[in-house]
């Protein structure tokens, strides 16, 4: 099976600093689970921003949905960004917007018509518990609320990839399982999500998902199922 | 052309806009406030030099030289008689020495000089298109038989001087008019920068979801063509009142040059469109700068 995500030699170097990440080779196969673990400062962040094409590496290959990414005009970009759906670590929501808006904007970029965005937006306001703040602006959102609308946001265009920052950081326990249901329920329709977090209890409540770990800016794979080809099963501890 | 009018609201709510709460539309309102006027004035020196022109390049005077007065009233009675029959000449007028009295009372007063100064015989022609300097020398042939001092001044000649002045005068105030738009356009460059800056995140996050840079230009174009727009007609009425009032003043002046200042319906026309070629610079002006910038993010 082709990966829908593809790393080749990539390593990525902010200005003329040391590489924060080097020697990246890993594959991403479309509709698995991945966490990607990693003390602070390891490149977790960085990593992600690779992902959701947020920088260009500073050497090697990134093919994503079958093309190269790293030479892609910039103009094709903001399609590609359309199938990823990113939870930044930051929420990153419009300040001014109320949550119904910052979790419909992603549908009105890609041109989605009003009467048709309504009913998901109040669905996935439900879903994440905040049916009864639709209006409400980010300032007046608790950390925890703010998570969860920007968790809805990234997950409202049915991403064919869902890259998440610490998505459970700020929520309480009840909340990380709940938010975790909705990246398995995802998962099961297809979508590869991939999920950052310090958390490692959270692992063990993904069946099925597989581990990557960032140490240094190198990976290290420690079920072997990362590498390109995938080490047989049989060979994976 | 106008799709950035009719952005959705929800999509208006990106970049807040807020009508005459930033300096945006006061400082265009002053750029085209001062706009309105180097026009009006370019315009109205156009005008005047055109119709200065007109008026004085078909005329001619010829003066009658001869100290006897009895031999200079018959010279200029038969050179009249002689020019009405060329068809060259459209009109000849003989000046009374009243009116002739009257031309020089500002020099040498009200006495009646007549008698003591031998002052010339004036003839006034109105010819039918304006004479080449060949057309003039056989209208001098033509009188000189008659009477042999004659002179042959077309009128163009007296007011080439004036006319010089008011073509300076004209292009001076329309290069103010290419000055001012520059500096409009400069003032959107800043404002749509500090804009840009001020929506940084904003911006980021749109792109980063899959916005594209015209999406986030239009905003933009919209937000600052309004802002001219509005300030463009807060520019345009003050600007109008000022005219108005010039245009009163003069009128009470009445005379010469002067008198021929004024504005056509074609020039209110072109003033009116101020503002509209206003908004459209500064619309064109955002646009650039904004994808300009968008360009250098990935």
């Amino acid at each position: 099976m082709d990966g829908i995500v593809r790393f080749e030699n990539v390593g990525l170097r902010y200005g003329a600093g040391a590489e924060t990440l080097a020697d990246l080779n890993f594959t991403l196969f479309p509709g698995s689970f991945y966490f990607l673990t990693g003390a602070s400062g390891a490149g977790k962040t960085s990593l992600l921003k690779l992902l959701y094409l947020s920088q260009r590496p500073s050497r090697g290959l990134i093919r994503l949905f079958g093309e190269d990414a790293v030479t892609m005009p910039r103009e094709r970009l903001p399609g590609f960004r359309r199938r990823i759906g990113v939870v930044f670590q930051d929420f990153r929501l419009v300040p001014h917007l109320s949550a119904f808006d910052n979790i419909a904007l992603p549908l009105r970029v890609a041109g989605v018509r009003e009467k048709d965005l309504e009913g998901p937006v109040d669905e996935m306001l439900e879903w994440v518990g905040l049916g009864d703040r639709a209006s409400a602006r980010p300032a007046t959102l608790s950390g925890g609320e703010q998570q969860r609308v920007a968790i809805a946001r990234a997950v409202i265009g049915r991403p064919e990839i869902l890259v998440a920052d610490e998505p459970t950081g700020n929520v309480d326990p009840e909340m990380a399982i709940r938010l975790l249901q909705l990246f398995e329920a995802l998962n099961t329709l297809g979508t590869t999500i991939v999920v950052a977090t310090h958390d490692i209890h959270l692992l063990s409540k993904v069946a099925g998902a597989q581990m990557m770990k960032l140490e240094k800016g190198m990976l290290a794979d420690p079920t072997g199922s990362l590498r390109h080809p995938p080490l047989p099963k049989a060979q994976r501890n | 052309m106008f799709k950035f009018f009719v952005i959705p609201a929800h999509d208006r709510r990106l970049i807040p806009e807020g009508r005459l709460s930033g300096p945006m539309p006061w400082v265009i309102a002053i750029m085209i406030f001062l706009t309105v006027l180097a026009a009006a004035a370019g315009l109205a020196l156009v005008q005047a030099a055109g119709n200065v022109t007109d008026d004085l390049s078909s005329r001619a005077t010829v003066q009658i030289i001869e100290a006897n007065a009895e031999v200079r009233a018959r010279q200029a009675r038969a050179v009249a008689a002689r020019l009405r029959g060329l068809s060259l000449v459209e009109q000849v007028r003989v000046l009374p020495q009243k009116e002739i009295d009257e031309l020089i009372e500002p020099w040498l007063g009200t006495q009646n000089l007549g008698e003591d100064i031998p002052l010339p015989a004036l003839i006034d022609l109105k010819l039918t298109r304006t004479a080449s300097d060949s057309e003039l020398q056989s209208l001098r042939s033509v009188i000189q038989p008659l009477a042999a001092d004659a002179r042959v001044e077309p009128s163009s000649g007296y007011i080439a001087p004036v006319i010089a002045l008011v073509r300076s005068l004209q292009w001076i105030a329309f290069g103010l008019v290419a000055l001012l738009a520059l500096a409009t356009a400069a003032a959107v460059i800043i404002s749509a920068r500090a804009t840009l800056n001020t929506h940084r995140e904003t911006i980021a996050v749109v792109h980063l979801l899959g916005g594209t840079d015209h999406q986030i230009s239009r905003l933009f174009q919209r937000r600052i063509a309004l802002d001219a727009l509005l300030g463009g007609m807060i520019g345009l009425v003050g600007g109008a009142a000022i005219i108005w009032l010039i245009a009163m003043q003069l009128s009470a002046l009445g005379s010469g040059l002067v008198q021929s200042l004024g504005l056509s319906w074609l020039s209110w026309l072109i003033i009116a469109l101020v503002p509209i070629l206003g908004m459209f610079l500064a619309m064109v002006t955002a646009r650039m700068t904004v994808m300009g910038a968008l360009k250098k993010k990935l």
